[in-house]
């Protein structure tokens, strides 16, 4: 048979090769600073932008999309051409590919630090930013199937797939979840509202753990760990079975984020079910990677690259234990909204996805500049400072969290909460805190010697642009190794993946809307939707990202009433758009903020002074100050907008009510600052902070509404 | 919960593209071996991969 002669572009390995080691340090030195700030919650010093709640989904967004992303990119694109045995598709998609992807974390990078997010972790880029996702991830698809279509291989192994399942799952989590009505250019509201839009949220968040963070990275394992070891993988029918049984598991496993939440009890069984399923999966991975190198141990010892392939896959077999650990109800009543959380995904993050990532980095460079690495001396330091990084970052989390949750729900004898001041227990963690930063320090000071180590690398090689390879054609082209032909033969699937596209974004925006409006009927009458102040004052509390480290969800445990006050109901929620549950308790709980005989109330002139100094009303408070919502004035000139796309999303505001928003809103801006200047604080109505206040004092109060009135009709 | 109706249909095609991907690669014989195709991938592009499997120091 003859040989086809072909070559391999690693131009686009190099660029997204460089790119995921530049986010990396990007991503990684922005949670450094995070983890400072609740060490030192004066540190951003007033500026808005550098406050956590904007900079923590900066910090979550660069490590997963920009870091890890590009990471899988640059593992795909070099080996899925190697293993298909042709190049890649296009190289004109491959460019658009890497430049629109570039461009999206940039734009991520202008947007959240300035306040612009939809308030959905992970998800929390605005509209257009998402529209362009989606648009790069269709031509990152596209180049992916068509080079596999295109192959000279019969077979495609066990990575492709992988890689497969990456693209049409994440293509499907992205659009369902992200679909938004704008209200401007930067602004949108979630489609879904309440618990519909935690279940949504959380079906994606899990899935992009999964998909994103996962799938691909198992692929690359499949790849890189028998490249680097030069032996087989330990079996590859067990390395099939996993793969088909993890992505038909994981996609249901969503709901086990809100266990003993307001979520109906059967979706959180299912959740806990297939959760716990996914150990079998999980483990496969696990036990395929880590027997691949049954017989090479000796290699272990000499390379770094396999260190660091094997601590990755350990973590991932560590943290996929931890993880239905974690989905069953009894434990996650202890560790949810704890710190437990941070350690979990970080065991993951720092560990699988980084390990992996630093190891096929090691790998690459070598051989993209046809040299030998600088200095494995220096690459075996950035091991160890990864690893032992990798622990003091997690451990003390694992205490803080344990500790957080003991002391949130202990009583005294009496059957009073043990430590009912909420901050007794946040003191009691700030030293774990600490050693989280060294943690992370350590780990941030390895990647430094990597990239000091990779570049000598380059600069002692040159850069092989293209690869050359030869292979026969794959049989059933044999006859037909005309260009154009074989073109054809691709566009009915090209045809078939732009219809599915078309199809699914059609059905869905027509389809979700008739669907979710009619369950915005509220199952408790005295909830009644936000008045257009309130309505602001939740826009300035999505904008801040509060939700950052407050939650809006009481579970119904005696602790959390005590607490708190009553547990949260699902009917309670629906008409916010999105819904603000939090995945983690910083600082405490906020759905009952507003109830005036509850546990927590606290007068206005209390919020102003609080939102102004923290550290005033509770010296030891790690919150930082938001004197910008003081001095700010409140833009509510798009307030008309606001209230008729929650009518357009069903919230039943009276007919025409968009009109007279703006009254409403100065009327009742008048009131609570005609109140704090009682008090003697010199405030003009239409500042952010009294838009703010309005909305933290109706916080969990509807239900406990007797008159029976409506809270935005004019009395 | 209209929510997770919507899910679970959009679960349950995404499910069912995947076992037809299932079926189709069955069929078409991907798994008829399943040890050849892991050391094959080891023969890949030799050429490129330097001297050593790892390099001992630095270049001078």
């Amino acid at each position: 048979m003859e040989l086809q002669k072909f070559t391999y572009d690693n131009k686009i390995t190099r660029l997204f090769m460089n790119a995921t080691i530049l986010w990396g340090i990007v991503g990684m030195l922005v949670g450094l600073t995070i983890a400072l700030e609740l060490v030192f919650p004066l540190m951003s010093g007033g500026i808005s932008w550098l406050s956590f709640g904007r900079l923590r989904p900066l910090h979550t967004n660069a490590v997963i999309f920009a870091f890890v992303g590009n990471g899988l990119f640059t593992g795909i694109y070099y080996s899925a051409p190697r293993l298909l045995k042709t190049p890649m598709f296009s190289e004109l998609l491959g460019k658009i590919h890497f430049w629109g992807w570039q461009l999206i974390i940039v734009a991520a990078a202008l947007t959240l630090p300035f306040g612009f997010t939809v308030g959905k972790e992970y998800a929390e880029l605005e509209w257009p930013i998402d529209i362009a996702i989606a648009l790069i991830w269709v031509v990152f698809g596209i180049n992916l199937i068509m080079t596999t279509v295109k192959r000279r291989t019969k077979h495609i192994y066990v990575a492709i797939w992988f890689y497969i399942a990456t693209f049409v799952t994440v293509a499907v989590l992205h659009i369902v979840n992200s679909i938004n009505i704008p209200v401007s250019l930067l602004k949108s509201y979630p489609i879904y509202a309440g618990v519909q839009d935690a279940l949504v949220q959380w079906w994606y968040g899990h899935n992009a753990v999964a998909f994103f963070l996962t799938t691909p990275y198992l692929g690359m394992m499949y790849y890189f760990i028998p490249k680097a070891a030069n032996r087989p993988v330990y079996s590859y029918k067990l390395s099939i079975i996993h793969f088909w049984a993890l992505i038909f598991l994981y996609i249901w496993a969503g709901p086990h984020h809100l266990l003993y939440t307001a979520l109906p009890d059967w979706a959180q069984a299912l959740g806990v079910v297939f959760s716990v399923m996914l150990i079998a999966p999980s483990w496969g991975g696990m036990i395929n990677g880590l027997l691949t190198l049954r017989g090479a141990w000796d290699k272990v010892r000499e390379s770094p690259v396999l260190k660091m392939f094997v601590v990755a896959v350990t973590a991932y077999g560590m943290s996929t234990f931890e993880g239905p650990l974690l989905s069953l109800k009894s434990v996650n009543a202890i560790s949810h909204f704890t710190d437990w959380t941070i350690a979990h995904v970080h065991i993951g993050a720092l560990g699988w996805n980084g390990m992996m990532t630093f190891g096929m980095l090691y790998w690459l460079f070598p051989r993209i500049y046809k040299t030998q690495l600088f200095s494995t001396k220096l690459a075996n330091i950035h091991f160890w400072l990864a690893t032992t990084g990798m622990l003091f970052f997690a451990i003390p989390l694992y205490f803080a969290g344990f500790a957080q949750s003991l002391m949130w729900k202990e009583f005294t004898a009496d059957g009073y909460l043990k430590y009912p001041n909420f901050i007794e227990t946040v003191t009691q963690v700030i030293p774990m805190y600490g050693i989280r930063i060294l943690g992370g320090t350590l780990y941030i000071t390895g990647v430094i010697i990597m990239i000091f180590n990779l570049i000598k690398t380059a600069n002692a090689g040159t850069f092989v642009a293209t690869e050359d390879d030869e292979a026969p054609a794959l049989e059933s082209h044999a006859s037909v190794i005309d260009k154009g032909h074989r073109t054809l033969e691709g566009k009915p699937l090209l045809f078939t993946l732009l219809a599915l596209a078309a199809i699914l974004i059609g059905g869905i925006i027509e389809f979700v809307p008739m669907f979710m409006v009619k369950s915005n009927i509220p199952t408790i009458s005295s909830v009644k939707p936000y008045t257009p102040l309130e309505l602001e004052g939740r826009d300035i509390y999505i904008r801040e990202g509060c939700y950052n480290c407050h939650s809006q969800m009481i579970r119904p445990f005696r602790s959390e009433v005590e607490r708190y006050g009553d547990y949260t109901k699902a009917g309670e929620t629906v008409y916010d758009h999105p819904f603000q549950f939090g995945s983690k308790r910083t600082g405490p709980d906020l759905a009952r903020e507003g109830v005036k005989t509850g546990p927590l109330y606290k007068p206005n002139s209390w919020h102003y002074n609080h939102f102004f100094s923290p550290q005033k009303l509770v010296a030891e408070s790690i919150m930082p100050p938001f004197p910008w919502l003081i001095a700010n004035e409140l833009d509510y000139s798009k307030i008309s907008k606001k209230i008729s796309v929650m009518q357009t999303l069903g919230v039943p505001y009276p007919e025409g009510y968009a009109n007279q928003a703006k009254d409403e809103l100065l009327k009742q801006a008048n009131e609570i600052a005609q109140g704090l200047r009682n008090e003697g604080i010199d405030v003009t109505d239409t500042k952010e902070v009294i838009a703010l206040i309005a909305y933290i004092q109706r916080l969990g109060t509807d239900i406990h509404r007797t008159d029976g009135s409506s809270a935005f009709t004019n009395k | 919960m209209s929510a997770i109706l919507f899910l679970i249909v959009i679960g349950i095609i995404v499910a069912a593209g995947f076992l037809l991907i299932f079926i189709w690669a069955v069929k078409s014989g991907q798994y008829d071996d399943s040890y050849s195709p892991s050391v094959r991938m080891l023969f890949d592009n030799e050429e490129s991969i330097p001297d050593k499997e790892e390099p001992l120091k630095k270049k001078s």
